[in-house]
């Protein structure tokens, strides 16, 4: 499949897998994958979830053994039996959720894994070669510093570091832009620049198709477990391209968006001080407010107390100072006010906070409704009543699910966000809180959340939106707010794609610019 | 050649209750392998067991006698675990249910004389209420303190059997010996053989109004877990508690008042003991009903009327074990089933692999 120029064919491969096929029962994730990756090069693998993109990557770190088909490194057959296998021949991965020890330092999580040392720890000797390392790449780390202090970013460069000093020689990082802000970005790019040009090699899982055509030297395409382009040039293909290839469609993002006047005061959070998780101040005298009618965007770099803020509005952090929806201040109530008062809540950790993984489909469809008719009959609970209504909005949402009866885990990631959304949305809320509401999903089904943020500003609804996508934000939002360390830092009244550097210099704390 | 644990997609619905029935014959063989090593015969054995239990009415309404307290302390158990809470004091629970009853005797909190349709009653709300007050110590600490209930329920096991041994051999004892003197006969649960002279086939039959405690209990648990909104917060809660957090239930609340059912069932099973079978409170009321009530509830996979027919199959061992040589083997039995279920759990998730490494094709 893979046809690359010749003069370029005698670029020696890093890793080559040919003909690889994997099935999980039910699905086959990865259908006679072809995939190689050049030494030298950023090789980026984009596509929609569930296109086998991660199967494959999992195949090649060795967390996976293929059904058949088979990975040379280095034009040698290998056959990984685990991950520890695939760092010994210099293949490494850094996941999405990081695997490092929060309370050890970057120089103790480096060394996790390793057989070394064989008996004595020499810290201070580990740290200075981290150290080198980490200049070596222009990654800026203090070895010495606990994993529980550093930023995601931070933290990525460390996961980054830790594979590096095992060895790796091919980095596979799986959507490593995700939780990272524009500067960032900017950062590890150099980064990513630097390691093939001592001649690593990176393979860059995405579905961003900006990114990927701005990093990348070669793309490879993956839609529903096979390969739809292999080792193209991006400088031969137009987003529209890409978009087509991952989707299988043409995907026009043609948002129905009507002027809407902003109409009363809905949200007003007044001087809001909170903890986050650990104890810190997250939130610092926050204020702001959002009206009917009107999709106020929250910019902000992991960690600035955006997060927070949302559990602030809904209920589920307590806080100082006042929240006030609609006339009433429900500041550090139980969520039952906030539900009460027609506060709905997409959440950031869908299937931690948003949804009950093991029940049905129906009892996490009608999460909002149960506690009002037809749902419930006094005391008891109509079970017909609850179906009708998972029916409904099974069908209305398209939600793709073998039966309402099926529990909730086994939906995609895009399914379980518009099981979200459908909740929520048709729970009529006066404000709705959305975090990341697009986190994670493909590019077909970013389009429809998208649409139905729209469609709820156009019925008067007030929303909060909280994303790390700007683009998503100048896209949506009316209001674009800049949270950093706590505070609104700044305020964009009517976005353009001309803010973006204004705004990502204040999601980094930078003065002056705006 | 290798052998590994793959994770299985979506397991089937057969497959969790196939697995809990394999898990228990396995168990049986196990136990029949270890009677064969110490030269008794298996196949006599659980013979007998059977016609120990199951044999004609008499043994089989036995066999209901002892299955009572296990229904009640199993829903107790059942009803906990549902919300991940793992109550492992229902045998504490039900001494302190035991010991309310025969408080309202032995204090006592009626007057001689009572007709048996007021005494029953207020020594059914006197023992729930007792185990309700056990269960609810564990549960206030847990839900406003964070305390882990699986500490406090076990050691308040330990609380409870020192309390009844401290009246026993006390204030209630009859003569010095560790036991109460012997309840009046208005203080005793209906038998079917007090209907005797209305029915004669009932004459002998020790089963008691206990056993319909226990299946009300159970019926009404059964629509309470399906049919109400309670059993739905329930469900949320014991699925993921921050999705209920999210959807606006107060999980302490819940925490407290499912602990207090949970304790109040097990203390209904100490009443139902003492007023249906022993007539009296003494130090060894319990052989460990609320211990064997975890088992019952982790076999019967939580569910009410499972609980009952998985109560049936270990009262059917327990009335056994009296009969059998060496006696220790239905006891060893419940354990190698405890042992078998868990590891069936993994099987669940995982299926084994067994084969060389996939070849690769060209």
């Amino acid at each position: 499949m893979t046809s690359a120029p010749i003069d370029q064919a005698t670029i020696p491969l890093a890793i080559e897998a040919v003909g690889i096929i994997k099935s999980f029962p039910g699905v086959l994730a990865n259908d006679h994958v072809d995939f190689d990756v050049r030494a030298g090069e950023i090789h980026a693998l984009l596509g929609e979830n569930g296109a086998g993109k991660s199967t494959l990557m999992n195949v090649l770190a060795g967390l996976y053994q293929p059904d058949s088909g088979h990975v040379r490194v280095d034009g040698r057959d290998v056959a990984f039996r685990s991950p520890r296998d695939a760092i010994a021949a210099g293949i490494g991965m850094v996941h999405q959720h990081f695997t490092l020890v929060p309370s050890q330092t970057v120089a103790e999580n480096v060394l996790l894994g390793l057989d070394r040392p064989r008996f004595r720890l020499d810290l201070r000797q580990t740290e200075k070669e981290v150290g080198h390392l980490a200049a070596e790449i222009g990654l800026r780390v203090d070895p010495g510093a606990r994993v529980w202090q550093l930023s995601v970013g931070e933290q990525q460069r460390v996961e980054i570091i830790k594979m590096l000093f095992h060895g790796a020689r091919v980095l596979i990082l799986d959507e490593p832009t995700a939780v990272l802000a524009p500067q960032e970005i900017a950062d590890l790019f150099a980064t990513l620049r630097s390691m093939v040009a001592a001649g690593r090699s990176v393979v860059f899982i995405s579905h961003k198709l900006g990114e990927v055509l701005a990093i990348a030297d070669r793309l490879t395409v993956m839609r529903g477990g096979r390969v739809t382009a292999a080792g193209i040039d991006p400088r031969s293909v137009t987003r529209a391209d890409l978009a087509r290839l991952m989707v299988g469609r043409p995907v026009l993002e043609a948002l129905q968006r009507t002027a809407v006047e902003p109409g009363r005061v809905v949200l007003s959070v007044e001087g809001v001080s909170a903890d986050n998780d650990r104890g810190l101040p997250a939130l610092r005298d926050a204020s702001l407010q959002v009206r009917a009618g009107e999709i106020v965007g929250i910019a902000a770099v992991a960690g600035n107390g955006q997060s927070e803020l949302a559990q602030v509005i809904t209920g589920l952090r307590t806080c100082t100072g006042r929240v006030v929806v609609d006339g009433r201040d429900i500041a550090a109530q139980p969520a039952r006010q906030a539900i009460d008062s027609g506060v709905a809540h997409v959440p950031e950790d869908r299937a931690g906070v948003g949804s009950a993984p093991n029940l049905s489909l129906v009892d996490n469809l009608i999460l909002r409704r149960f506690r009002h008719p037809p749902v419930a009959r006094g005391a008891f609970f109509d079970t017909r009543a609850a179906r009708a209504k998972a029916d409904e909005l099974r069908g209305a949402y398209a939600i793709s699910a073998p039966t309402i009866d099926a529990p909730a885990r086994i939906l995609s990631g895009g399914n379980l966000q518009r099981l979200i959304l459908a909740r929520e949305i048709d729970s009529a809320p006066t404000l709705l809180v959305a975090v990341q509401p697009t986190r994670g999903l493909d590019v077909g089904a970013i389009e429809g959340v998208h649409q139905l943020l729209l469609d709820l500003r156009a019925k008067g609804t007030a929303v909060l939106l909280i994303s790390e996508e700007l683009d998503e934000l100048l896209a949506l939002a009316d209001r674009i707010l800049v949270m950093y360390e706590g505070q609104v830092a700044a305020e964009f009244p009517a976005p353009s794609s001309a803010d973006v550097d204004a705004i990502g210099l204040h999601m980094t704390g930078g003065e002056g610019a705006a | 050649m290798i052998i590994r644990l793959e994770p299985r997609g979506e397991p089937p619905r057969w497959l969790s209750p196939l697995l809990t029935i394999a898990a228990v014959i396995v168990a049986l063989l196990v136990g029949a392998v270890v009677l064969a090593f110490v030269g008794g015969d298996p196949v006599k054995a659980y013979l007998h067991i059977v016609k120990a239990a199951f044999g004609d009415v008499g043994v089989l309404s036995d066999t209901l006698v002892k299955a009572t307290p296990l229904i009640l302390t199993g829903l107790a158990c059942a009803l906990a675990f549902r919300m991940r809470l793992w109550n492992i004091g229902a045998e504490g629970q039900f001494l302190l249910g035991a010991w309310g009853a025969s408080a309202v005797v032995l204090f006592p909190l009626l007057p001689a004389g009572t007709p048996s349709f007021v005494v029953i009653p207020v020594m059914m709300v006197a023992g729930a209420l007792a185990g309700a007050l056990w269960g609810v110590i564990p549960g206030v600490l847990r839900a406003r303190l964070g305390v882990n209930e699986i500490i406090t329920t076990l050691m308040l096991n330990y609380v409870a059997l020192a309390w009844i041994q401290f009246w026993v051999f006390g204030p209630w004892s009859e003569g010095g010996f560790q036991q109460t003197a012997p309840f009046p006969k208005e203080a005793w649960l209906p038998r079917l053989t007090d209907f005797a002279k209305t029915v004669p086939a009932f004459s002998g039959l020790t089963t008691h109004l206990g056993l319909v405690f226990a299946l009300v209990a159970a019926a009404a648990l059964s629509i309470a877990v399906s049919r109400t909104r309670w059993g739905y917060e329930m469900r949320l809660i014991g699925d993921n508690a921050r999705a209920a957090r999210y959807a606006g239930i107060d999980i302490a609340r819940y925490v407290i008042v499912v602990f207090a059912i949970s304790g109040a069932l097990a203390g209904l099973a100490g009443m139902s003991e003492v007023g249906g079978v022993v007539h009296r409170l003494q130090d060894r009321i319990s052989p460990g009903y609320g211990f064997t009530a975890i088992i019952i509830a982790y076999l019967a996979r939580l569910g009410p009327w499972r609980v009952v027919l998985a109560s049936i199959l270990f009262g059917a061992l327990i009335l056994a074990g009296r009969e059998i040589q060496p006696s220790g083997v239905p006891a060893m039995i419940q354990g190698v089933i405890l042992f078998c279920l868990i590891a069936a759990e993994a099987l669940v998730r995982y299926r084994i692999v067994i084969g060389r490494r996939a070849p690769s094709a060209a």
